[in-house]
């Protein structure tokens, strides 16, 4: 019991950290019917930056922590949506989809260049140690990622349902068209909703590194995993990627117990394909259709 | 004057390049710098890298200077059997690395088929039991080193059951294989036997499993940045059993990513910047000074390689690769002779090194050496 109390706990932790992740594939999708292939490297290199900024302007680590965050919501709010996402949407979604894949490419071997190819130890924002709960000695960083990382989701639900530029957002999202009709400033919305899966990257980059160590290749694990929870939990929707974050990191972490770490990543896989073959839009997500 | 400039520049390439090739040696290394053994690698890389300046700087292996070329395997047993075939195909003397015994294992045989001398770092058992006699160690062989460990944990843990955590790579489980009859003939009962995977990012619920064990000591067998990352685990689960590896857990790069969760990991070393050993001193001053970073023992490694190779090759008085081979077999080389070496070290009719090692603890960020251990046939 103690054994399962700690995996269920640890599994949450992690789920949140993938399913901060996971949403950044929805909003991506709700704005331009897409996937981004380089949302794994998008939680990847934000640690990278802050610990390269560290490292070669001698700052402190948090001054480092801003100053990358702040070059990370340039780059890859602003600059991912001008210089990628702008030109190659008007050619299909499919050179977009292609796009991303050769930007995660770019992303990790430029990581591995410009800073370093060995794993690199990334200072942990939560607090550390253990603590007793039913008898169970629980992590309490884990428990510390989890709140942080809900609290995150919930301040992105409370900004997109509860404020007037939300709504907007989420109206734009969903009809763009009828949104610019109506006097939307639909591309400041959409740049808006880059921005928000930029700084969604930022923080769970910040919550895993000290975890995985930072590394350039840490977006495979983390792309893969965001990957299955946002199909698991629905696609087009923000808790649906919620549900499915949690989902996977149970499963990935319980697979890992009781079953082997070798089979942890092909459980999860399992799980992807039996909703895609009885389930396509997820646990919680719309079902779509669309004109090919 | 065109023309006379360009067959001025013509003659120059003619006669001057193969000249200067004709004055040097190529050694190739084919070796880790990405993928998991990215640390590994870059710690041998730069070992190799620090011998050939200093043998360059006194003149070479027989007036021949070292000509060093480094080819990334991305510790990809497909990619290192390719590297491993372009180095002889380019006509290198000897093939230096790679570390991680996996693609050691998937390309030996390359090398051992041209008849080219191969010094790798890798330390699975199964390396030296197959007959390849162009194959030289340049670590301890896990199987000698885990008698020793398993005797450890008898006499001075006092464990009664251990839990053993290892990668599952040709590396872990030769390790793994090794240990189990180990404790067994002890009479040390195995609480868990548990196989993680080669690059694993997240051991929180390998660590929950192993605090369920309930076993006295924990025997921890990874590669390096999954020891660190085991290590921190181990650290949030609150596992308070004593953490016992050999060599990795306790090198300067797993203690630099662990941190504080390194404080208390014991374990056998085979070769340590830390051991009280003079020539060790010496060899870590010049690493810090010149990459700014302590050398774990795959520096040591690389470093000896080549100091290795050059003392061979002196004794046999030519770049004779099948006289190489034949020389190291049974070679011994003494720190006194050749301070390139640091350490008394033998090698013997399979290619496996015989030297000093160590007991270690980390305390307060650092490896101490507890316990010298004598060669096991000096």
């Amino acid at each position: 019991m103690d054994q399962f109390l700690q995996l269920l706990v640890a599994g949450l932790a992690t789920g949140a950290i993938y399913a901060l992740a996971a949403i950044g594939f929805t909003l991506v999708w709700q704005t331009s019917q897409t996937i981004n292939f380089a949302q794994g490297e998008f939680v990847m290199l934000p640690a990278i930056l802050a610990l390269a900024a560290r490292d070669l302007l001698h700052l402190p680590f948090w001054a480092a922590a801003m100053l990358a965050t702040a070059v990370f919501l340039l780059l890859f709010g602003v600059g991912f949506k001008r210089f990628l996402v702008d030109p190659m949407l008007k050619h299909g979604v499919l050179p977009l989809a292609i796009a991303t894949m050769a930007l995660s490419i770019l992303m990790k071997e430029g990581a591995k260049d410009g800073y370093s190819a060995q794993a690199a130890q990334f200072p942990s924002m939560v607090p550390e140690g253990t603590f007793s709960l039913l008898g169970a000695a629980v992590s309490l960083r884990d428990v510390a990622v989890f709140v942080v990382a809900i609290a995150a989701i919930v301040a992105l639900q409370l900004f997109v349902t509860r404020t007037r530029l939300g709504r907007t957002m989420q109206a734009t999202a969903q009809n763009p068209t009828v949104a610019r009709i109506l006097g939307v400033r639909v591309e400041r919305m959409i740049l808006l909703t880059f921005l928000i899966n930029a700084g969604l990257a930022v923080f769970a980059s910040y919550l895993i590194s000290p975890i995985y160590l930072a590394k350039f290749s840490n977006g495979e694990v983390i792309g893969l995993s965001a990957f299955i929870a946002a199909i698991v939990g629905g696609f087009n929707q923000v808790r649906g990627a919620l549900a499915g974050g949690f989902i996977v990191g149970l499963v990935d972490n319980l697979a890992a117990a009781y079953v082997s770490s070798g089979y942890r990543t092909a459980v999860p896989l399992g799980l992807l394909v039996v909703f895609i073959l009885f389930k396509p839009e997820g646990l919680l997500g719309r079902r779509e259709e669309r004109t090919v | 004057m065109k023309i006379t400039f360009a067959a001025a520049l013509f003659a120059t390439v003619a006669f001057v390049v193969p000249a200067a090739a004709e004055d040097s040696v190529k050694l190739i290394d084919v070796i880790e710098l990405s993928g998991a053994g990215a640390t590994a690698g870059t710690n041998w890389k730069n070992g190799v890298d620090l011998a050939v300046a200093e043998i360059n700087a006194k003149g070479g292996i027989l007036g021949k200077k070292i000509d060093i070329a480094h080819y990334d395997t991305q510790t990809n047993p497909g990619n290192t059997r390719a590297a491993v075939q372009r180095a002889i195909d380019e006509g290198t003397y000897v093939v230096l690395g790679p570390v991680f015994s996996g693609p050691i294992g998937a390309s030996m045989q390359i090398a051992q088929k041209a008849g080219v001398p191969q010094f790798v770092g890798g330390e699975a058992a199964s390396l030296t039991k197959q007959g390849n006699p162009y194959l030289f160690r340049s670590s301890l062989n896990q199987a000698d080193a885990m008698p020793k460990l398993a005797n450890w944990f008898r006499d001075d843990l006092k464990a009664k059951s251990v839990a053993i955590v290892w990668v599952n790579n040709d590396f872990g489980k030769g390790g793994r294989d090794a240990m189990i009859p180990e404790l067994q003939k002890r009479g040390i009962a195995v609480a868990a036997d548990i196989a993680t995977e080669s690059g694993q990012a997240d051991f929180a619920a390998d660590a929950i499993k192993v605090k369920g064990s309930n076993a006295d000591a924990v025997f921890v067998y990874l590669n390096e940045e999954e020891s660190a990352r085991f290590l921190r685990a181990a650290k949030q689960q609150g596992i308070d059993k004593p953490l016992v590896g050999e060599t990795t857990l306790l090198g300067a790069k797993v203690i630099e990513l662990a941190g504080d969760a390194a404080n208390g990991v014991k374990g056998h070393v085979g070769l340590s910047v830390d051991a009280p050993i003079p020539g060790f001193k010496t060899f870590s001053d010049a690493f810090q000074a010149k990459y700014n970073y302590k050398s774990d023992h795959n520096g040591i490694k690389g470093y000896t390689s080549v100091w290795a190779i050059k003392t061979a090759t002196e004794k046999n008085g030519s770049f004779d690769r099948e006289a190489l081979m034949k020389t190291m077999h049974g070679f011994r080389i003494s720190p006194k002779d050749v301070p390139g070496i640091l350490i008394e070290t033998k090698w013997n009719d399979v290619g496996d090194v015989d030297r000093e090692s160590f007991l270690a603890e980390v305390k307060d960020g650092r490896q101490v050496i507890t316990k010298v251990l004598p060669m096991i046939n000096p």
